[in-house]
C-alpha cells in the first residue's frame, strides 16, 4: 500500500498540476509540497521497514492482464528502498531549485518533474518485468520534454541522441522481456526462474548499459547532461542512471547466472576501461558540467564493477556508492546551476577566485568536492573501497585499475575545485556575484548532511541492503 | 403457385441490423438533402448519421452478447459471430468519432450527401466483416469502397481532393479486380465460395488455388494499405477531407485486417505455411517502407499516412503468427491504434481549420503551447503509435511480439523492434514541432479570421480518443477478454 502510494502520489500531483489553472507561484508551491510529502512518505516506509528479512515488503499486487501472467506488483527490498529514497530526496531538491529559479511554463514543468519522480520510484519498486518496462520507458517521456523545452541551445540534438540511444536499448529489452517471460510462463520477477540464453541476457544488459552508461554506449551522455536544465541533469545522473543499477542487480544477476558468468570478463573489462576513460575525460573538460558528466560515467562504471563482482562486498558497495554518488552528483549539478546563475557560465576559463568573500559557496564546493574524490572517511570512500575489495575476488587487476581511477578522481575534482574557487578571479566573476543565499543552501545542505551522516555510518546502508547475501540466482521466495 | 415452391432463406434480422441501421441513416440523410431546409440540414444530417453509427454499435453489441457460437446465415453467405460483432462495434465507434470530427467542417454544399456517404461506408464495412463467402466479401468491399471514393473527392473545389479521389478509384478498383480474380481462381480450383466450404474442399494442392489465395491476400492488402500495395495511401490521406481520412485510417484498416485474418484462417488453414510467410513478408515490407518514407515527410497528413502503413505492418505480424494469441493481438491493437489514428487526424483537422491551409511540421511550430489540449492529445497519440507506456499502443506491440514469439518468428520481433526504434524519430518530430520550437512569429501562421470558434464536437472526439488510447493501457484484461471471445469464432 505504502509503495503504491509512493508511486501514485507524484503522478497524481502531476495530473492535478496539469489540469488546474494555478498561477506560477502556487504551482511551484504545490509541486514542492508534493515532493516533500513524498519524502515524508518514504521516511514512514523506512521507519516501518524490516531490514532483516529478504522478503518483499509493503507490497501490493493486482492482476493486470492474466492471460500472459502480467501483474501490477510493487514492493521494496532493502537495497531498492535506498534507491527510492535517493530518488525522492534528489527529486525534492530539483523541484525546490526549479521553484527558486522560477522556471517558465510552470504547470508543464513541475508536472513533468513530478511525473519523472513517480516513474523512477516505480522502476525501483517493480516486481513484474512488464511493469518494470512501463516505468523504465515512462521515465523517458518527461526527460525528453524537460530537456527539449527547458534545455540549453543544443537541446534539440541532445534530446534526439538521448532518445535514440535509450529507445534502441529499451526496445531490445522489450524483445528480451517477451522471450524471457513467455518462456518462463510468468513475467513476475519473484516467480520467474533463471535463463541461460545469452541473447536474452544481452538484450537486458545493453538496455542497462545505455542507461548507466557503460563504455561503448555513452555517446548521449555529454550533450544530455550539459544541455539539460541543471536540476534535471541532477536527476538524470543522480537518479535515473540508478535504474540501470536496479535492473542489473535484480534482473540480470538474479535471472541470468550462467550468461553472467560467460560475460563477466567482458563487462568487467568494459567497466574498468570506462572508469579510467571517463575519469581522464573528466580531467580534460573545459566546463563544470562536463567534469560532472564524465565523472558520473566513471562512477557508474565503478558501480557496475561492484555489481558484476557479484559478491557481498561488491554489491553492498555498489548500493552505498549508488546512493552517495547520486547525492554528490545531484549536489554538484545544483552547485553548477548556482554558479551559472551568478556568472552566466560554467567554463573554467571564465571562472576562478570565487572563494574570496563567498565563504558558504567555498565551503560547500569544497565539502562536495572532497566527497566526490572519495577522501578516506567519506561515504564515497567506503563505497569505493567495498567495491574494489569485492571485485578483487574476480581478479586483482580490476581492483588495481579501480584504485588508480581513485587517483584520477582526485585529479579532476581538485582541478574542478581550484578552477572555481582559487586562481585569479575569472572574467565572468563580478564583485556582485554574491555568496550562496539561504534558499540555495537549504537545497544543497540537506544532501551534503546526509552524505556526511552516511560517511559516519556507512553500514546504515551496507548492512541493510541484502540480508541474505547477494542475489546471484533467483530462488523462489516465500510470500509474506 | 411457383413462388411457394421456392424456399426463401430465413433472414436473421438481428445479425443484419447494424448494417441496416446505417443504411437507414444514409437514406434519411439523402432525403434530408432534399427535404430539410438548408439552415438545419447540417445539424439534421450529422445527428442522423451519428445516431445511425451509435445504433449500429449498440446493435452489434447485442449481437456480440447473443452469439456465443458462430452461425452462418442466408445460404452461408454471411457470418454471425463475435469476431464480426466486435469489429462492427469498433467501426461504429470510429464512425461516431468521424461524425464528431466532421461537424466543425464549414461545408456549404453536399452536406446531406456527405453524411449519407459516411453512414453508407460504415454500413458497407459492417457488412464486409460479416462476409461468409467470397461473393459477399467482394460485395462488401465494393460497397464501402465506392462510398469512400466519392467521400475522398467530395471537396470538389480542391484539386488535391479530386486527384486523391481519382487515384483512390483507379488503384482501389485495381485492388478489387485482383481480389475478384483471386476469388474466381479459388472458385475454379475448389468449386466452392463459402470460407468453410473452401477449407473442406479438395483440390487444395492445385496451383490455381494457391494463386487465387495470393491474389485475395493482395486485394485485401490494398485496402489495409500494406506495402507494396500502399502507393495510394499518402496521396489519398493527404487529399481527402481530413475527417474522411480519420475514418478511413481507423475503420478501413480495421475491417481489411480482420477480414484478412478471417479469410486466411478459415478458408486456407492447409496453406498456412505459405500464407504466413507471405503475410510476414508483407508485414516487413510495410514496416520498412512505412517507416523510412515517414522519416522524410513534412506534411503531417502524409506523415501519418506512412505511419499507418507501418502500423499495418505491426498488425500483419499478428496475422502472420497464425495463432490464437495473434488474433487477440490484432483485435486489441486495433482499439488504441484506431483511436489514436482518428484522434491524430482530428487534431490535424483542428489546426487546418484555424489556418485554412495544409498542416506541416512547420505550421505546427509552438502550437502545443497555444492550444494545450490539442497539443497534449497529439502527444498522447504519438506516444501510442510509438508504443510508449501509459498508452494501449505499448500493450498492443507487446501482444504482437508475444504472438510472433509463440509462432517461433523471433526475427519478426527483431524487425518490429528496429522499426519501432526508427519510428520514434518521426513521431517525436511532431512533438518537437508542437513544443520545442518557439511559437512562430511568421505572419502566415496567424489564425485565419481571428480567434477560431470553439468546436466542442471536435474536442469531444479528441477527448474520447485520448480516453480510449490511455484507458486501453489500464484496462487490458477486459479488452483482451472481449478479443479472446471474438477469436473463438476462428478455427485455430
Amino acid at each position: 500500500m505504502l509503495t503504491s502510494l509512493l508511486i501514485v502520489l507524484p503522478l497524481l500531483g502531476a495530473l492535478v498540476i496539469w489540469v488546474s489553472p494555478l498561477p506560477r507561484e502556487a504551482t511551484a508551491a504545490l509541486a514542492l509540497l508534493v515532493a516533500v510529502a513524498e519524502v515524508a512518505l518514504w521516511i514512514v516506509t523506512l521507519v516501518g521497514f524490516d531490514f532483516t528479512t529478504p522478503v518483499l515488503q509493503d507490497s501490493a499486487q493486482r492482476e493486470w492482464f492474466g492471460d500472459l501472467g502480467v501483474t501490477y506488483h510493487v514492493g521494496f527490498y532493502g537495497f531498492s528502498l535506498w534507491l527510492a529514497g535517493l530518488t525522492v530526496l534528489v527529486g525534492a531538491a530539483a523541484i525546490g531549485f526549479g521553484a527558486w529559479v522560477g522556471r517558465d511554463r510552470a504547470r508543464a514543468y513541475f508536472g513533468l518533474v513530478l511525473f519523472l519522480i513517480g516513474a523512477v520510484v516505480g522502476v525501483f519498486a517493480s516486481q513484474d518485468l512488464l511493469l518494470f518496462y512501463v516505468f523504465f520507458e515512462a521515465m523517458l517521456i518527461p526527460i525528453y520534454v524537460l530537456v527539449g523545452v527547458w534545455g540549453g541551445p543544443n537541446r534539440s540534438s541532445a534530446t534526439i541522441t538521448f532518445v535514440i540511444y535509450t529507445m534502441a536499448g529499451s526496445l531490445l529489452m522489450l524483445a528480451s522481456i517477451v522471450v524471457f517471460g513467455l518462456k518462463q510462463g510468468t513475467f513476475s520477477l519473484i516467480d520467474a526462474g533463471t535463463s541461460s540464453n545469452d541473447w536474452v541476457f544481452l538484450g537486458f544488459l545493453i538496455a542497462f548499459a545505455v542507461k548507466a552508461p557503460l563504455l561503448p554506449f555513452h555517446g548521449w551522455l555529454r550533450t544530455a547532461y550539459t544541455e539539460a536544465p541543471p536540476e534535471i541533469a541532477a536527476l538524470l545522473s543522480g537518479v535515473v542512471s540508478k535504474a540501470a543499477v536496479y535492473g542489473l542487480i535484480w534482473i540480470v544477476l538474479r535471472h541470468f547466472p550462467i550468461p553472467v558468468d560467460h560475460w563477466r570478463t567482458v563487462v568487467l573489462v568494459l567497466a574498468a576501461v570506462g572508469l579510467v576513460y571517463g575519469s581522464l575525460l573528466a580531467f580534460r573538460q573545459p566546463d563544470v558540467r562536463g567534469v560532472i558528466a564524465y565523472s558520473s560515467m566513471g562512477q557508474m562504471s565503478l558501480i557496475v564493477l561492484g555489481i558484476f563482482a557479484a559478491n557481498d562486498l561488491g554489491l553492498d558497495g555498489a548500493i552505498l556508492h549508488s546512493v552517495s554518488h547520486g547525492l554528490v552528483s545531484a549536489a554538484m549539478f545544483l552547485l553548477a546551476a548556482m554558479l551559472i546563475e551568478r556568472t552566466g557560465t560554467d567554463r573554467f576559463a571564465d571562472l576562478g577566485g570565487m572563494a574570496r568573500g563567498r565563504p558558504a559557496l567555498a565551503t560547500i564546493v569544497m565539502v562536495v568536492g572532497m566527497l566526490t574524490l572519495a577522501v578516506p572517511g567519506s561515504a564515497n570512500f567506503a563505497g569505493e573501497f567495498a567495491i574494489l575489495a569485492g571485485v578483487f575476488a574476480q581478479g586483482w587487476g580490476y581492483a588495481a585499475v579501480g584504485a588508480a581511477a581513485i587517483v584520477l578522481a582526485a585529479m579532476y575534482t581538485l582541478r574542478l575545485i581550484s578552477g572555481i574557487l582559487h586562481r585569479t578571479r575569472g572574467d565572468a566573476v563580478r564583485a556582485e556575484s554574491l555568496d550562496l543565499r539561504f534558499v540555495e543552501l537549504a537545497l544543497v545542505v540537506p544532501l551534503v548532511a546526509i552524505l556526511l551522516a552516511l560517511s559516519v555510518w556507512p553500514s546504515a546502508i551496507t548492512e541493510r541492503s541484502f540480508p541474505i547475501g547477494p542475489p546471484t540466482s533467483a530462488t523462489p521466495e516465500t510470500a509474506e | 403457385m411457383i413462388a411457394a415452391s421456392i424456399a426463401t432463406p430465413i433472414v436473421d434480422w438481428l445479425a443484419l441490423s447494424p448494417a441496416l441501421a446505417l443504411l437507414a441513416a444514409a437514406a434519411l440523410c439523402l432525403l434530408g438533402a432534399v427535404l430539410v431546409p438548408v439552415s438545419v440540414r447540417r445539424a439534421f444530417s450529422a445527428a442522423v448519421a451519428g445516431t445511425g453509427f451509435a445504433a449500429a454499435g449498440i446493435l452489434a453489441a447485442v449481437v456480440f452478447g447473443r452469439s456465443p457460437e458462430q452461425q452462418l446465415l442466408i445460404a452461408e453467405s454471411l457470418t454471425r459471430d463475435r469476431l464480426a460483432a466486435l469489429t462492427q462495434i469498433l467501426v461504429a465507434g470510429f464512425g461516431v468519432l468521424a461524425v464528431l470530427i466532421s461537424w466543425g467542417d464549414r461545408r456549404r454544399d453536399h452536406v446531406g450527401e456527405y453524411y449519407a456517404l459516411l453512414a453508407a461506408a460504415g454500413g458497407g464495412m459492417i457488412f464486409f466483416v460479416s462476409a461468409g463467402n467470397l461473393l459477399t466479401l467482394f460485395l462488401g468491399l465494393e460497397w464501402f469502397s465506392i462510398a469512400l471514393y466519392i467521400l475522398v473527392a467530395l471537396d470538389t473545389h480542391r484539386n488535391a481532393s479530386l486527384e486523391a479521389g481519382l487515384k483512390y478509384l483507379i488503384v482501389g478498383s485495381f485492388g478489387s479486380a485482383v481480389l475478384l480474380f483471386g476469388s474466381a481462381l479459388t472458385y475454379g480450383a475448389t468449386g466452392e465460395l463459402g470460407f468453410n466450404a473452401i477449407r473442406e474442399a479438395t483440390g487444395a494442392d492445385d496451383p490455381l488455388f494457391v494463386a487465387g489465395m495470393a491474389m485475395i491476400i493482395a486485394g485485401l492488402a490494398f485496402k489495409a494499405s500494406a506495402a507494396p500495395f500502399h502507393m495510394w495511401t499518402p496521396d489519398v490521406y493527404e487529399g481527402a477531407p481530413t475527417p474522411v481520412t480519420a475514418f478511413m485510417s481507423a475503420a478501413t484498416k480495421a475491417v481489411a485486417l480482420v477480414v484478412t485474418l478471417r479469410v486466411l484462417v478459415t478458408a486456407f488453414p492447409e496453406q498456412a505455411e505459405i500464407w504466413s510467410i507471405a503475410v510476414a513478408v508483407i508485414a516487413v515490407a510495410s514496416l520498412v517502407v512505412g517507416n523510412l518514407a515517414a522519416l522524410a515527410q513534412t506534411n503531417v497528413k502524409r506523415l501519418l499516412a506512412y505511419s499507418s502503413v507501418s502500423q499495418a505492418g505491426f498488425m500483419l505480424i499478428a496475422i502472420a503468427a497464425d495463432n490464437d494469441l495473434g488474433g487477440k493481438a490484432l483485435l486489441y491493437y486495433l482499439i488504441p491504434y484506431g483511436a489514436a489514428s482518428a484522434g491524430a487526424f482530428a487534431v490535424v483537422a483542428a489546426r487546418e481549420r484555424e489556418l485554412g491551409r495544409e498542416v506541416t511540421l512547420a505550421t505546427l511550430e509552438g502550437w502545443g503551447w497555444e492550444r494545450p489540449f490539442y497539443g497534449a492529445a497529439m502527444w498522447v497519440f504519438m506516444l501510442a503509435f510509438a508504443g510508449f507506456p501509459l498508452t494501449g499502443g505499448m500493450i498492443g506491440k507487446f501482444y504482437v511480439f508475444s504472438a510472433a514469439y509463440e509462432a517461433g518468428w523471433w526475427w519478426l520481433i527483431v524487425i518490429g523492434v528496429v522499426a519501432t526504434a526508427v519510428s520514434v524519430y518521426y513521431y517525436l518530430a511532431v512533438v518537437r514541432s508542437l513544443y520545442m520550437r518557439p511559437a512562430s512569429a511568421r505572419a502566415d501562421l496567424v489564425v485565419a479570421g481571428g480567434s477560431p470558434a470553439p468546436d466542442p464536437a471536435l474536442e469531444l472526439a479528441i477527448g474520447a480518443a485520448v480516453v480510449v488510447t490511455v484507458g486501453s493501457f489500464f484496462f487490458v484484461q477486459p479488452l483482451i477478454d472481449l478479443a479472446g471471445k471474438a477469436v473463438l469464432s476462428l478455427p485455430f
